[in-house]
C-alpha cells in the first residue's frame, strides 16, 4: 500500500505532475494507519510548487436566500423549506465588509449571491459594489454569482473582477444525485468562459455529500482537468429542510485524506479550505493546513459563521506560515 | 435559546423552548446566527458578514452579534 506514497515522490512532489485518478484513489484509498505519512508529502508538494505563504479569504454574501436551483447541499435554495430568507445587502455594507477583510489582512474579498445567474438589477450592485471597493479599501475582488453569459463575463474583467468563482460541486457521476435543476456541462460552459476572459478560475465543491470514494478521486481528476487557480474545498454542514439536511458530516480523517489527496492531483493550484471545516475537523483543520491546503477563509460564510479570523491568523503564525502579501499586479 | 421570560421559541429550531430538547440547537448556534425571533417564531432576515451577523425581525427590531 505504500507504494503509492512513493510514486506520490517521484511523480508529483519530484517532477510536478499531478496524479490521475486511478492514483487519486489509490491515495483515498490509504489507511489511517498512512494518514500522516499522506499529509506530510502532500504539505511538502505544496512548498516544493507552491511555497509556503497562505492565502487568506473574506466572502460575504450579497444576496442572500431565494435562489431557483435545487443543490440539496444548500440552505440558500428557494424551493426547500429552509429558515434562511432572502436578504440584500447595501453597498455601504459591503464596503464595510470589504474593509474588515482587509484588516485582517486578507488579500482576497470574494462578493456571493444566490442565483442560477446575475439579472441587471444584480449586475448593478456588483458594478456599483466592486467600484465603491476599488476605491476605498486594498483588496482583490471575486465574485461568485452563478451561471454567466458571455456579455456578463466580459463585463465582469473588464470592471476588475480579478477571479471567479463557480463550483463544479461534485463528480460529474454524482451530479444529478446533487442538482437538478441545471446540468455539469452548464457549470462547465461558465467555467471555460471566465478562464477564456482572462480571470482566474476558482472551482471547488462540497466533500461528504454521499458520494463513494471513487467519485471523490473522479471529481479531483474532473477538477484537475480544468486546471483552475484557486480550488475551494468545502465540507457538508448539513442544513435543516435541505434533502441532504439529516446526512452526518463526514470524518476527519476522510476529510484530511481527501485534502492531502487533492492536493496530490493538482500540485500548483492554491487549495483552500472552505465551509465546513469547523465541523468536520475541528483543531484537526491545523493538520489540513500541514497536508496540503495553503488557502484559509477567515470570518463567517455566507450563512453559517466560522471560528474568528484572528484564532486562524494565530494558527498560522503559530505554524510560521507567512500570509500572502497583496500584489496588484492586473 | 431562551433568553428571558418573552423568550419562547427556539431561535434556532421556531420550536416552543420552553419544552422540547434544544440541545443540539444550543451547540449548532456557535456556529449559526438565529433564524427565528425567539419572541413571536417569525422567521428573520439575517446577513451574515465576515465579522458578524444582523437578525431583524419585522415585530421585535433588530438582533445584532455585537
Ligand atoms: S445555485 Fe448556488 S445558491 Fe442556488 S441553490 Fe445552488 S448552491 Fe445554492
Ligand atoms: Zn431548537
Ligand atoms: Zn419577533
Amino acid at each position: 500500500m505504500t507504494q503509492i506514497l512513493d510514486v506520490a515522490r517521484t511523480q508529483v512532489l519530484g517532477r510536478g505532475i499531478g496524479f490521475d485518478e486511478a492514483q487519486a484513489a489509490r491515495a483515498l484509498g490509504l489507511p489511517d494507519a498512512e494518514l500522516d505519512a499522506l499529509l506530510d508529502l502532500a504539505h511538502d508538494v505544496r512548498l516544493k510548487w507552491c511555497g509556503d505563504e497562505v492565502e487568506v479569504e473574506g466572502i460575504v454574501s450579497l444576496k442572500t436566500g431565494g435562489c431557483p436551483e435545487d443543490c440539496h447541499f444548500c440552505s440558500q435554495s428557494g424551493l426547500f423549506d429552509s429558515p434562511v430568507r432572502s436578504a440584500w445587502l447595501d453597498v455601504p455594507s459591503l464596503v464595510r465588509a470589504a474593509r474588515e477583510t482587509a484588516a485582517t489582512g486578507a488579500t482576497e474579498f470574494c462578493i456571493v449571491a444566490a442565483v442560477r445567474g446575475p439579472d441587471e438589477r444584480l449586475m448593478q450592485q456588483v458594478r456599483e459594489g466592486v467600484a465603491a471597493i476599488a476605491a476605498e479599501v486594498d483588496i482583490n475582488v471575486a465574485c461568485s454569482l452563478g451561471m454567466l453569459t458571455q456579455a456578463q463575463v466580459d463585463e465582469l474583467a473588464a470592471i476588475g473582477v480579478h477571479r471567479y468563482n463557480h463550483n463544479l460541486e461534485t463528480a460529474r457521476s454524482y451530479f444529478p444525485d446533487v442538482v437538478s435543476t441545471h446540468s455539469y456541462e452548464e457549470r462547465l460552459d461558465t467555467c471555460e468562459m471566465v478562464r477564456k476572459a482572462g480571470m482566474e478560475l476558482c472551482c471547488g465543491g462540497i466533500l461528504g455529500m454521499g458520494e463513494t470514494v471513487a467519485q471523490r478521486a473522479e471529481f479531483a481528476a474532473q477538477l484537475a482537468a480544468l486546471a483552475p487557480d484557486e480550488v475551494p474545498l468545502n465540507f457538508l454542514n448539513p442544513r435543516p429542510g435541505t434533502p441532504f439536511g439529516d446526512q452526518q458530516p463526514m470524518s476527519a480523517t476522510d476529510a484530511l485524506r481527501a485534502v492531502a489527496t487533492f492536493r496530490l492531483v493538482m500540485p500548483r493550484t492554491i487549495l483552500r479550505f472552505a465551509g465546513g471545516r469547523e465541523i468536520t475537523l475541528g483543531d484537526l483543520a491545523e493538520r489540513g493546513v500541514r497536508g496540503g491546503v495553503n488557502a484559509v477563509i477567515v470570518g463567517n460564510y455566507l450563512t453559517t459563521l466560522g471560528r474568528p479570523a484572528s484564532e486562524d491568523l494565530s494558527m498560522l503564525a503559530d505554524l510560521k506560515m507567512p500570509i500572502k502579501a497583496l500584489a496588484k499586479d492586473l | 435559546m431562551v433568553h428571558g421570560a418573552e423568550d419562547v421559541f427556539c431561535d434556532r429550531c421556531g420550536a416552543d423552548a420552553t419544552t422540547g430538547a434544544h440541545a443540539d440547537c444550543v451547540r449548532a448556534r456557535a456556529l449559526e446566527p438565529p433564524r427565528y425571533c425567539s419572541r413571536c417564531r417569525r422567521r428573520m432576515i439575517v446577513q451574515v458578514t465576515p465579522g458578524g451577523w444582523t437578525a431583524r425581525c419585522a415585530e421585535h427590531g433588530t438582533h445584532a452579534s455585537r
